[in-house]
């Protein structure tokens, strides 16, 4: 019986850069930047690094094939690098490889670095993706756009529960309005003003029942992470471990897709949290989880997910929303830095920033944000589509907790 | 005896109302003023000559066996395809058999569908096929503020020819065939070039196709007044009339030329109107039927009992009664590309179409097939080397299962304004097949506000994109919702 990986990795340091249309950065700047930071934190240079994951989405529209950029950007002294892509999981796939790597006893120290320069296409949204899902399907598949196949969840959801469409919008409203308040107390952040219900409400149609305010940024980014065993972090007098609880993949099979689903929530997500909390030996997430950043691609992908977390009871979500049970002084405080909404999304990027968070918090380094004496944390990823999708939940928290 | 076994038609769902044309470009060209009565059927942007055909064509096969017919002839002027035989995507569409069939495609002249029912006729007579769909379609590009934009309109119709179960039984042909230039579209073109409209009426409609049916009346010495119905098409309404006072037609037994209701559908046009006349007609009724273009060919035929138990498809009536207005000049001229708007960069992704996949996945493609596990009896689309029910998982173990015909209900949906489409926003959404089977499908011929979930829809052959680098025209299935009517 497989024992997982609870506290067998702490994370020495990570870097983060500040997200937003960074006009006049590459991938390589936005990588440097991440990753100075990352060494400075942890107090190590890069000789140190034995072993390093570069998580990237859009290889085709940014950095290009293998873990070359990464390795040549940050000078990397001729170690293994390996790119992974797993859509919007590609950040946290690559610090799934540095971990398992330093589990296993392969290494000691290893890198994970994720970055996603998104704004050199010259259009709004993420790079055009019909024509890179395969030589099949971009011959059949619907003319799908990301914020197109989330909102559809909504319209599932609603019909699921019952609920008329502006209900449930009055939910995801509240969703992107506590996100953008939070999003205001982060320097780091892409977007950082406030907004009110009414002005999310009121914003133009992007993909029906979604506005402008229930999708998140487009940004570019890049963050890092160093990770090494809690015995070496010791030895390099680390005090205060943050550990890694859990790190748990789920995919689609298609069952989703072409066979029985309600439309109304992540069979994957329901499954990887429950793995996650199995490993990570939480019995009850509503009470034990200090902080969540999940994947809020869309207000409507944030909502659903929180039944599939396990922490709203289902149908209860926006129930749990409007009663401000995610808001940063609510029971669990969730996209605690802004979220994928006002912090950005760098896809590659992404799951490392929300762990740079939880990271932050635990160390009480989180400024006007910090909240009080958190002890886990758990960030969620969903690349793909609400039908067929890739969900990567991580749990952190203070080593021993 | 030998005839029509079954009919099918199709007329697209949007009318543009001449007044509207008249009202935006007649400030251009002033005589457009003069046929400003009624409303021309209107291909949706995804529908082109093929696909329209698949849909008379699916139609006309309505509750028969696809896997009997020995070959599919498309007649059209407007194929995608140069080279390569666009009857066998229609072929493909109905996932007919490939052993032992022959189709064709018939072309380059807007008679080229009745050429096409008396060379499959004359087949069947000879005893070397049963049973032969004959389609006919055009959907014909014109330029704003002319004659032809008012008259022209898109539409498809097919009719089964065969031996058993004959609805109208045919009663012999007569072709004239003379090299007359009214109007031509030279290879390559996009638009028609046509002579003034006397010498199109008065010495090419008014004088050919009397010619003609004096010929064969003469050949097979029937009597004009011994026809209930005559049906020939002619877009000039004057023209139209004197053809019949002409040949001596009563005034009710000459069919409408359907100027009003769709415009003149070009090679489809003689079949649509015969489909048209065939939907009322009683047992007993002779129908002669006659095309034009470089030439005419007459036929004849004489509707049996058969006619009473005849279970009627969609049809032409059917289809046009499934009408949307389209109420601006300037989506029409968009559906048609004749003015430039930006699709934007996201527009600009050329889908590569992998000849091999192609062929590969020809059933899957064009003719919407997907697989049944013989283990768990579960439809699946798209197949797949293993079951998708997760309690069976069994590995290769599939017959064919089509799902072209079957209806499904909305799941989920949306309209996505983000998404590069001609007419934004782009709706689709995941369905549930009746009898089992889901998949995530574009919608089409639906406005967003009329959409729920729970609703029903009916799956239709669309063209999917177009290559224009390589000038590749591809197709695939979309969903369209149930919702019936609606304004654009």
């Amino acid at each position: 019986m497989a024992k997982g990986i609870r506290d067998k990795v702490a994370i020495i340091g990570m870097g983060c850069t500040k997200f937003g249309e960074r006009w006049n950065d590459g991938s390589e700047e936005l990588m440097v930047e991440a990753f100075q930071e990352c060494l400075e934190d942890a107090g190590l240079e890069r000789k140190d690094i034995q072993a390093a994951w570069l998580g990237n989405c859009f290889d085709e529209a940014g950095v290009g094939k293998s873990a070359l950029p990464a390795s040549m950007a940050l000078r990397l002294p001729n170690i293994s690098v390996t790119r992974v892509e797993n859509y919007c999981a590609s950040g946290t796939e690559a610090f799934r490889g540095a971990v398992y790597a330093v589990a296993s006893g392969a290494c000691d120290i290893a890198l994970a670095i994720g970055v996603e320069k998104l704004k050199d296409i010259g259009y709004g949204g993420l790079p055009e993706f019909n024509s890179l899902m395969g030589v099949v399907n971009q011959l059949w598949m619907a003319n799908m756009t990301a914020p197109g196949a989330f909102a559809m969840l909504a319209t599932g959801y609603a019909a699921r529960y019952g609920l008329d469409i502006d209900e449930v919008r009055k939910a995801l409203a509240h969703v992107s309005v506590k996100s953008h308040a939070n999003g205001a107390l982060n320097p780091k952040a892409h977007l950082r003003k406030v907004v009110t219900e009414e002005q999310v409400l009121n914003a133009p149609q992007i993909a029906y029942p979604l506005g402008l305010f229930d999708c998140c940024g487009v940004s570019d980014g890049s963050a890092c992470a160093i990770v090494t065993t809690p015995e070496i972090a010791k030895s390099l007098g680390k005090k205060d471990l943050v550990s890694v609880k859990a790190l748990q993949l789920s995919l689609s099979n298609g069952t989703e897709f072409a066979y029985d689903w309600d439309g109304a929530h992540f069979i994957t997500t329901s499954k990887a949290s429950t793995a996650a909390y199995k490993e990570s030996g939480i019995k009850n997430p509503r009470e034990e989880i200090s902080m969540m950043e999940v994947h809020d691609c869309f207000s409507i992908t944030e909502l659903v997910t929180m039944e599939d977390l396990h922490i709203s009871e289902r149908g209860q979500a926006p129930r749990d929303i409007m009663d401000g049970f995610y808001d940063l002084d609510g029971g669990v405080p969730c996209q605690v830095d802004g979220g994928l909404k006002c912090f950005g999304h760098p896809i590659g990027a992404s799951g490392l920033r929300m762990l740079y968070e939880m990271y932050l918090q635990l160390h009480g380094r989180a400024g006007d944000r910090q909240l009080k004496d958190p002890k886990i944390g758990l960030t969620h990823n969903l690349g793909g589509f609400p039908f067929m999708n890739v969900c990567s939940i991580a749990i952190v928290g203070k080593y021993g907790a | 005896m030998i005839g029509i076994t079954s009919y099918g038609g199709y007329i697209p769902r949007y009318r543009l109302s001449r007044k509207t044309i008249v009202q935006d470009m007649a400030w251009y060209s002033p005589v457009i003023m003069a046929v400003a009565g009624g409303e021309k059927s209107v291909a949706n942007w995804d529908e082109d000559a093929v696909s329209m055909a698949v849909t008379a064509a699916r139609d006309c096969m309505t509750g028969r066996d696809r896997k009997s017919l020995d070959g599919v002839s498309l007649a059209s002027t407007t194929l995608p395809f140069a080279d390569r035989l666009n009857a066998g995507i229609v072929a493909a569409a109905l996932n007919m058999k490939e052993d032992g069939v022959s189709n064709a495609d018939f072309t380059s002249c807007i008679k080229a569908g009745t050429t096409a029912a008396i060379s499959a006729l004359e087949s069947i007579e000879a005893g070397n096929k049963n049973s032969v769909l004959v389609v006919a379609s055009d959907q014909r590009r014109t330029k704003m503020a002319t004659m032809v934009e008012m008259f022209f309109g898109d539409g498809a119709a097919a009719l089964l020819f065969g031996k058993d179960d004959v609805i109208a039984e045919f009663k012999g042909s007569h072709s004239v065939n003379c090299d007359f230039i009214d109007h031509y579209r030279g290879a390559g073109k996009e638009f028609d070039y046509g002579w003034e409209e006397r010498w199109q009426r008065d010495e090419g409609y008014g004088k050919i196709i009397p010619q003609a049916i004096g010929g064969f009346l003469e050949k097979t010495g029937m009597k004009i007044g011994d026809f209930d119905k005559v049906i020939y098409p002619c877009y000039f309404g004057g023209t139209h009339k004197g053809i019949a006072g002409k040949l001596g037609i009563n005034k009710e037994n000459v069919h409408n030329n359907m100027h009003a209701v769709c415009g003149d559908t070009g090679t489809a046009h003689p079949f649509v109107m015969f489909v048209s006349a065939l939907e009322e007609a009683k047992p007993g009724d002779k129908l002669l039927l006659a095309s034009f273009g470089q030439g005419c060919d007459v036929m004849a035929f004489e509707v049996t009992d058969r006619i009473k138990d005849f279970k009627g498809p969609n049809g032409i009536k059917g289809s046009l009664a499934n009408r949307a207005e389209l109420a601006s000049y300037q989506r029409y001229s968009k559906f048609r590309d004749l003015i430039a708007a930006d699709l934007g960069i996201r527009g600009e992704a050329n889908p590569s179409s992998a000849l091999t996949v192609l062929w590969r996945k020809r059933k899957m493609l064009l003719g919407l097939v997907g697989a049944k596990c013989r283990k768990c009896g579960t439809p699946q689309f798209p197949a797949m080397p293993v079951c998708v029910n997760p309690d069976c998982w069994a590995v290769n173990e599939f017959d064919e299962y089509e799902f072209a015909d079957k209806e499904a209900e909305i799941l989920m949906f949306t309209g996505d304004m983000l998404a590069a489409s001609v007419d934004p926003p782009a709706i689709y959404g995941l369905i549930g097949y009746d009898g089992g089977g889901r998949t995530m499908l574009d919608f089409t011929d639906c406005d967003l506000d009329q959409i729920k979930v729970g609703m029903k829809v009916k799956m239709s052959f669309r063209k999917r994109y177009f290559d224009e680098r390589h000038g590749f025209t591809g197709y695939f299935w979309k969903a369209i919702p149930q919702a019936r009517g609606g304004d654009a």
